[in-house]
């Protein structure tokens, strides 16, 4: 019961905080916040058991159904409390943050209702123990994560990425899906814990490439690793509030999260390590370069995260205990120094409409407290000691040398990685905050306390983790290590390891970033720097667009070849497709044979009424008056009626007489009052039309002398035969099918009849609208398709 | 009371309607009630229908006391029952929509009479177990929608229906040349006894044939690739109404006959037909999405993703195994509940800004967030999110299609997942998010539109305020929450469906040994 509260307290408040918020006014934030700190204060209290290895599951159900089994069913281990913990308690910084941030904001009620909705589906999917729940969760982590990033909806940048970081996730989410369905297949079960328990099945399966790259693709979209991770920076679109929390802290972690759960059952084969350590180092060591391209300060920090992000995965790749002990450890050291340096940048950003960092400085003056927030949060992401970033970034490397993978090619990868982000943390603390005011710094004033609060417990929590990160490693890390490698495992963390290689490589690490810092300003304007950015920063953003485009110019083209606003087009089209299939149909079940015993012999009166039937059929089309070829198919018509009578069926035919001559009073009546028929167009335009009609003419004969050569026997024509007279109480055997056999039949031509009649009588009486001017949309001239669209529209 | 009364009770009450608001001319606001009357009586009689098929297993009746396979039969199973429950949905929620946005001049000459015609011979056509008959029923409904369509009489609404007339002619045409073939080898027009008979046939390559007639004739009812160019030429040229009840009614009816004839009659060469279906759906999916990708306008985009959708519900018949026609016919009532919708919305959002094309409309989002709250749920349901009803769908189809293997269309079924957000998404980029409650692009009034000005509607309805057009469309997305919420007992019952399609012996128990 707990649990459920702990996943669905987040929607309930969703639902509730539009109509809140209005009227809590300043405190909103303050009193939403108390949601996520219950749901912290809930977990909390599983941390004893789950550090002494317990864990801790419910299940409820929802859909049992034949095809698979979607229970509400959370799993709580050292992973998912992990990472609930961080989810919920870095959330509840953020809605202080954001009620700061968004106070004047005319739309905060929605807000708050999306940001609610975002941590619920987070934790919701850090604690789902079923795939499908899971998957669900995890879309609506990308829903809500739409909403936000389009918040300032009125602005096209806002709009593009929100409908990019959409289409991204989603399409990633589809693969993980089927990924998902897949193991299902496998194992035979939707359940996280079960499949975890069960890896050797999964990597022996043959479907296990498939499962892994499937996988991949959600995690690797969701997580923002090469070559997807252009949707990251476009997100900083977001009001920052929302870049702190969904793209540094929490949603993007969700990829990671997915390969940390399923590790267990898909990682130590060569092709997780090779394709998640591969994929991982390049997204770290590029972006973290990418990331010195920017002077603005959501844009550094955008590409720093997805260097972590980088990290993170290559860790998870390398799967050794002490390479994942290097992923749990970082994603918090992460969470806490990146959603701070994002809250801090909204900070100045909110004061002085500014985040470029060539154009600030010295902005300790005006704004003390988030200056100092800034150097704590800056010196841990720099991985200074005895910073939590400093220990984060030792084990990285002790991982990276002792992982058993390609140990000196990884080592000297994040060592590259890490300089540069020394140099970014320079760029985001240093630059704006010290040396001397500028202009527009000068205009700084200090930030409420709802815009620093968050900044300073999580920049804090950043020391304090660094100088006593005992307690952390026994309660937290140990058990998310264990959930993640699948087995109990024993460490201890300390600040201080001695003179190692790490420390070392700190050393170089530090003097190098802070030597790229300095040499910053000529370094990003060379050619190679730009060159990079435009080739790996913008450029895949560029390729977006270039898909989009070519598949919207595909559809149009696709479009304007079949939609061309041609009915004469349109039924050669469906006349073809006709004659195709029947064609190919009837050749492939070799039904080709003369059906000598069904035609008998023909009597010469026979030949005379075929004679007449074709000729006046082809006079029909041949006459261009319209009169004529009416007169034709009269001809035609009362020619067929005497096959009938001729066959022994006088009934039929003298229903077909009325009904001829009923339809040929009525076309003189009406066709002689149009205008003579126009010549078609074209030699070639008649011939294909020659040689369509008479394929479906030839076809349609062919498939009734089929037909023919079976045998027909016919209960129900006895039937009606025998009992037309006795039952019926009818001389003629039509009428009597008519009225009384198939009634219903009529009944339902009558009401045809019915609705034709008053349908003309509206036309006629309603009246033409004399609207000839409006444009006719389907128009040849104006086909029903227009220009396509970019998503790249411009405001 | 008997079960035979119910299961013509669904086009007795439409039939009755249309004749009593025709005796009402005079009285359209009379007409109204009736039909709401009408609507809500439909809605009762098939709630029961399908609980006495659940309950009882397929009933089924013949009309004038002569017995099957003599006289004509009307069967209910579970996916006749299905469709007609929620056929009369659709129409329940239609017509309180239409109170509020059909216009005077359309009531006054005949749009009540019309719409209940094209609801007896929507249902006439599910129900009926005999082929002829099948026949009529869809000159009834494609006579009343060809009125429908005119009704108005603008130029863009007649040059589209003449499209809509002639193609439909060609499909009834190849329709009655296949009941006649049909007629001809197995000499009967019941469908459980052509189903009985067919297996006697000594040519099932012949059966395979005949079997080509229907695709391209119900093909074309159903609006699939290459033969949908009837229905995003017309969709977009009649009322928001009208639109939204042929939306959520006529293309069904041509993948319902689909589905019926290619379970119970054309199973002879599965390899074959079956194969064929899985290539036309897949090519349908995608050249409907592409369609809708590039349009500008509400409606337009709408229209083309019913071709696109549609492929999805071949796609399931063709898989042919329990889980994929689930997949189907599950599909058909997602779709009818989103669509429609979606349709109805479009028609509001034209009421509310006095426009449909997409780039004029913007503010929504900012103005109307009850609008915007209805739009995404319907939109995201049709794009497949979960945990919406299309997300079930497309799951159970994904289902279907790995366990048969056939990954390719999977793969395309999921592409095409992703272009159907892409346009949702693309709805909701130019049509909502753009626009400030200050700067909107078109700050209309609604008696602008009221006055004429908003495309497709001509006149005046009864009811003027845009409140009476939510209704319909709330309890519509309210329907689509419910059944994701309760997924689990609504694809239980058409499991039912599904498992009775694959074992024609019961169809034809019900109807030749009752």
């Amino acid at each position: 019961m707990a649990i459920l509260l702990i996943v669905f307290s987040g929607f309930a408040l969703s639902l509730l905080a539009p109509w809140l918020t209005q009227p809590l006014g300043k405190a909103a934030g303050w009193v939403f916040a108390l949601v996520p700190v219950g749901i912290v204060a809930g977990l909390a209290t599983y941390t004893g058991a789950i550090a002494a290895g317990e864990t801790v599951s419910v299940s409820y159900d929802w859909i049992s159904i034949t095809a698979f089994d979607v229970t509400l069913s959370f799993y709580l281990d050292g992973l998912s409390l992990f990472f609930g913990l961080l989810v919920s308690g870095v959330g509840a910084l953020i809605y202080v943050y954001g009620g700061g941030y968004l106070e004047k904001h005319h739309h905060l009620g929605r807000f708050f209702s999306y940001l609610s909705m975002f941590m619920a589906a987070m934790m919701g999917m850090v604690l789902a123990d079923n795939l499908l729940t899971f998957y669900i969760f995890f879309e609506l982590t990308s829903f809500a994560s739409f909403m936000l990033i389009g918040f300032n909806h009125d602005n096209a940048g806002s709009r593009r990425s929100a409908w990019q970081a959409l289409l991204v996730t989603k399409a990633g989410g589809l693969a993980m899906l089927i990924g998902f369905l897949l193991i299902h297949q496998v194992t035979g079960t939707m359940q996280i814990s079960e499949i975890i328990q069960m890896g050797g099945l999964i990597t022996g399966s043959e479907f296990y490439l498939a499962i892994l790259l499937l996988v991949l693709g959600g995690a690797f979209t969701k997580s923002a690793q090469f070559p997807f991770y252009f949707w990251l920076p476009n997100a900083m679109k977001a009001p920052t509030p929302v870049s702190a929390y969904l793209h540094s802290a929490t949603m993007v972690k969700a990829g990671i999260y997915v390969l940390a759960r399923l590790h267990p059952a898909l990682s130590g084969t060569p092709e997780w390590i090779a394709i998640v350590t591969g994929f991982g180092a390049v997204t770290m060591l590029m972006s973290a370069w990418l990331a010195l391209q920017y002077t603005d300060m959501k844009g550094i920090l955008a590409y720093t995260t997805v260097m972590a992000l980088g990290l993170l995965t290559m860790m998870l790749g390398v799967g050794s205990e002490i390479a994942i002990k290097a992923c749990m450890l970082f994603v918090l050291v992460h969470a806490l120094y990146k959603a701070s340096l994002f809250m801090i940048a909204g900070a100045v950003d909110h004061g002085i409409h500014e985040r470029d960092v060539t154009k600030l400085g010295g902005l300790r003056h005006a704004m003390p407290i988030t200056a100092g927030a800034a150097v704590l949060a800056g010196l841990s992401m720099a991985g200074l000691p005895p910073f939590f970033g400093f220990i984060g970034k030792e084990i990285v490397y002790e991982a990276a040398l002792n992982g058993g993978v390609a140990e000196t090619l990884l080592a000297v990868t994040s060592l590259l990685a890490n300089i540069a982000l020394v140099a970014g943390a320079g760029l985001l603390v240093a630059r704006p905050f010290f040396g001397k005011p500028t202009a527009i710094a000068k205009k700084a004033h200090a930030a409420p306390v709802s815009l620093y609060i968050g900044p300073v417990v999580l920049a804090g929590l950043g020391l304090a983790l660094g100088l006593f990160p005992g307690p952390f490693g026994e309660l937290f890390l140990l058990p998310a290590v264990a959930a993640v490698t699948g087995e109990p495992v024993e460490f201890s963390l300390y600040l201080w390891h001695g003179f190692t290689i790490e420390l070392a490589m700190s050393v170089v690490t530090v003097a190098a970033g802070v030597g790229l810092y300095l040499g910053w300003d000529a370094m990003r304007r060379t050619v190679a720097a730009r060159g990079f950015e435009r080739w790996l920063g913008t450029g895949l953003d560029r390729g977006y667009d270039h898909t989009i485009n070519g598949i919207l110019a595909f559809g149009k083209w696709q479009t304007r070849l079949l939609q061309n606003g041609y009915l004469r087009n349109y039924m050669t089209t469906i006349l073809s497709v006709g004659v195709v299939l029947i064609a190919v149909s009837y050749i492939r079940g070799g039904l080709f044979a003369w059906p000598a015993e069904a035609m008998g012999p023909i009597e010469l009166h026979e030949w005379v009424l075929s004679a007449l039937i074709l000729g006046s059929a082809l006079g029909t089309i041949l006459f261009t008056s319209r009169l004529s070829a009416i007169a034709a198919l009269g001809i035609a018509g009362f020619s067929i009626a005497l096959m009938y009578l001729s066959f022994g069926a006088p009934d039929l035919a003298k229903t077909q007489f009325l009904v001829e001559t009923l339809t040929v009073i009525l076309f003189v009546l009406v066709l002689v009052r149009l205008p003579n028929l126009k010549e078609p167009a074209s030699r070639t335009g008649k011939a294909r039309d020659a040689i369509i009609a008479l394929s479906v003419g030839a076809l349609m004969t062919l498939l009734m002398l089929a037909a023919l050569r079976l045998p027909f026997d016919s209960n129900m024509a006895t039937y009606y035969a025998q009992n037309t007279y006795t039952l019926g109480e009818g001389r003629n055997i039509v009428n009597t099918i008519l009225v009384d056999f198939r009634a219903l039949d009529t009944f339902g031509e009558i009401a045809v009849l019915l609705v034709a009649g008053f349908g003309i009588y509206a036309l006629l009486v309603l009246g033409r609208k004399d609207d000839d001017d409006a444009p006719a949309d389907d128009d040849p001239s104006r086909p029903d398709i227009s220009t396509p669209v970019s998503t790249t529209e411009t405001a | 009371m008997s079960s035979h009364l119910f299961i013509i009770l669904p086009i007795v009450i439409p039939f009755t309607v249309a004749v009593v608001t025709l005796l009402l001319r005079k009285a359209p606001q009379i007409q109204q009630w009736v039909n709401l009357t009408g609507m809500l009586a439909l809605m009762a009689v098939s709630v029961n229908l399908l609980w006495l098929v659940h309950v009882d297993g397929i009933q089924a009746t013949t009309f004038g006391g002569w017995a099957a396979p003599f006289g004509i039969t009307f069967v209910a199973d579970h996916l006749a029952a299905i469709m007609v429950l929620s056929g009369a949905l659709m129409g329940l929620a239609i017509s309180l929509y239409g109170m509020a946005e059909m216009d005077k001049e359309r009531i006054a000459f005949g749009y009540y009479p019309f719409m209940n015609m094209l609801m007896a011979g929507v249902i006439g056509a599910y129900m009926t177990g005999d082929l002829f008959n099948l026949y009529v029923w869809f000159e009834v409904l494609l006579i009343a929608s060809f009125v429908l369509m005119a009704l108005g009489n603008t130029r863009e609404q007649l040059t589209a229906d003449i499209k809509y007339v002639a193609i439909n002619l060609v499909s009834s045409l190849l329709f009655l040349g296949g009941v006649g073939l049909i007629y001809g080898i197995t000499g009967s027009l019941n469908m459980a006894e052509i189903s009985l008979l067919l297996a006697e046939v000594e040519s099932p390559a012949l059966i395979t044939t005949i079997a080509m007639l229907f695709i391209i004739s119900f093909g074309i009812k159903s609006a699939i690739f290459p033969l949908y160019f009837w229905l995003p030429a017309s969709y977009h040229t009649p009322p928001p109404t009208i639109m939204a009840l042929f939306a959520g009614l006529l293309t069904k009816v041509g993948v319902y006959a689909l589905i019926r004839v290619f379970t119970l009659f054309f199973t002879y060469d599965v390899g074959y037909t079956h194969t064929l279906l899985l290539w036309i759906a897949g090519f349908t999916m995608v050249s409907g999405v592409l369609g809708a990708a590039i349009q500008t306008d509400f409606r337009r985009i709408l229209s083309f993703h019913i071709v696109s959708q549609i492929g999805y519900m071949i796609m399931g018949l063709a898989l042919f195994t329990p889980v994929a026609l689930v997949g189907a016919i599950f599909y058909i009532v997602h779709n009818q509940l989103a669509k429609t919708n979606l349709f109805l919305i479009s028609g509001l959002a034209n009421r509310l800004e006095g426009t449909f094309t997409l780039k004029k409309l913007g503010g929504l989002y900012a103005v109307y967030p009850g609008l915007a709250v209805l739009f995404v749920i319907s939109s995201f349901a049709l794009a497949g999110f979960p945990p919406l009803t299309g997300f079930w769908g497309k799951l159970v189809l994904a289902i279907g299609a790995l366990e048969t293997q056939e990954y390719i269309i999977l793969a395309v079924a999921l592409l095409v997942g992703m272009m159907t957000m892409f346009s949702m998404a693309k709805i909701w980029m130019y049509g909502f998010m753009p626009g400030t409650e200050s700067n909107r692009a078109n700050a209309t009034s609604d008696d602008h539109t009221l006055l004429g000005m908003g495309n497709g509607a001509s006149g005046t309805p009864y009811v003027t305020s845009p409140v009476m057009m939510y209704i319909p469309i709330v309890l519509v997305a309210l329907l689509i929450v419910a059944a994701s919420v309760f997924f689990g007992p609504v694809y239980t019952i058409t499991e039912q469906a599904a498992l009775e399609l694959l074992d024609p012996s019961l169809y034809i128990d019900a109807v030749l040994n009752p």
